[in-house]
């Protein structure tokens, strides 16, 4: 991959902890914390769309300008994007998905 | 506790997962020996974190150069839905152990969650020991499976050469991960919100337009949902 991490190691090993105990209060919130006292329908609501809110934008940039080609939209890449979307949406299989983008990425690299 | 019938329903019904989890764990030790993290640290996020979307997230946004906070938010914020799984699970599992409940929360992926929820939901009177066996056996498969599989993802990570275009995995498993979660309008209309918002804002420094973008997305679906269920109870009438 072309982008490398150049964070130090300490910083590096910072992020891992911070996220490994942040993640499991997320995860330990209700179960030891709160309680039964569940979630307002309003918080519910708006974290039903957390994964769909951060996923497609951190993606976005990678498949419309990839560092691979410096950053100029790559047709290879975009239609292995589509097809995985189109797989994905379809069939709902994560591995089905994966598999057609990867196939039609070497696919359209190969003819190019 | 550990031979009981329900601990072995569970390991029966989380089995079938590891299909899932194998490719998406290798994939993870493959993209982040890649951009530069060595096995130790590959393995660190895998053990204390272990959840692929928000490692992969962290990965990127450090290849990045994000700053760490940046880092940490958005990661985070990919992984607040598990507040959600933790209160759906809390009326049957918050009368266990504490240490049983710390085991639980953390081992508590979107795997365990769906299954926990759809047996407790279809068997709410069993005993509390049932309940806590068979969630613990549908981890039995997707814990080890999660950390042997990134290692062997480290390892051979380190000898791919460039042709294969990993670069390119990454992405490809995020619209994988998220496609399938486009169920409903809602859905559709806070990703098309993250995509155009993260876009925009992109010469923004520090990747803040991500988050921006993200909190707006939030909205949008919330948004969206409560108007879609407003005009179906008006309709109604």
């Amino acid at each position: 991959m072309d982008p490398q991490i150049t964070q130090s190691g300490p910083e590096i090993w910072t992020i891992i902890a911070i996220l490994g105990v942040g993640t499991f209060l997320i995860r330990f919130s209700f179960l030891g914390l709160v309680g039964r006292r569940g979630l307002p329908a309003w918080a519910l609501r708006y974290l039903r769309y957390t994964p769909v809110a951060v996923l497609p934008g951190l993606i976005a940039p990678m498949v419309l300008w990839p560092e691979a080609t410096g950053g100029a939209p790559d047709p290879a890449r975009l239609l292995a994007a589509a097809v995985t979307m189109a797989i994905g949406v379809l069939t709902k299989s994560l591995l089905f998905a994966v598999a057609g983008g990867a196939a039609t990425l070497y696919t359209a690299l190969y003819l190019v | 506790m550990r031979s009981s019938p329900s601990f072995w329903l569970g390991v029966r019904h989380g089995a079938p997962f590891t299909l899932v989890i194998v490719p998406f764990a290798l994939l993870f030790g493959i993209v982040a020996t890649e951009a530069g993290l060595n096995i130790a640290q590959v393995m660190g996020f895998s053990a204390l974190v272990i959840a692929g979307a928000a490692q992969f997230t962290a990965v990127q946004m450090l290849s990045d150069n994000a700053p760490t906070v940046v880092v940490l938010l958005a990661a985070l914020a990919v992984n607040l839905r598990m507040a959600m799984y933790s209160a759906a699970l809390t009326p049957h599992l918050g009368a266990a152990p504490l240490w049983a409940r710390g085991l639980i929360a953390y081992i508590l992926v979107d795997e365990t969650y769906a299954l926990a929820a759809r047996r407790f939901e279809t068997h709410p009177d069993q005993p509390l020991g049932h309940k806590i066996s068979y969630y613990f056996g549908t981890c039995a498969t997707v814990a080890p499976f999660w950390y042997a599989m990134t290692l062997l993802g480290a390892l051979v990570g380190q000898g791919i050469p460039p042709e294969f275009a990993l670069d390119f995995a990454l992405p490809l498993t995020f619209i994988a991960l998220v496609a399938p979660a486009l169920r409903t309008p809602a859905h559709v209309a806070a990703a098309a919100v993250s995509v155009a918002g993260a876009l925009a804002l992109s010469a923004l420094p520090y990747n803040i337009g991500l988050l921006i973008a993200a909190a707006a997305a939030m909205a949008t679906g919330a948004q969206v949902e409560l108007w879609l269920q407003r005009r179906t109870a008006w309709t109604r009438k």
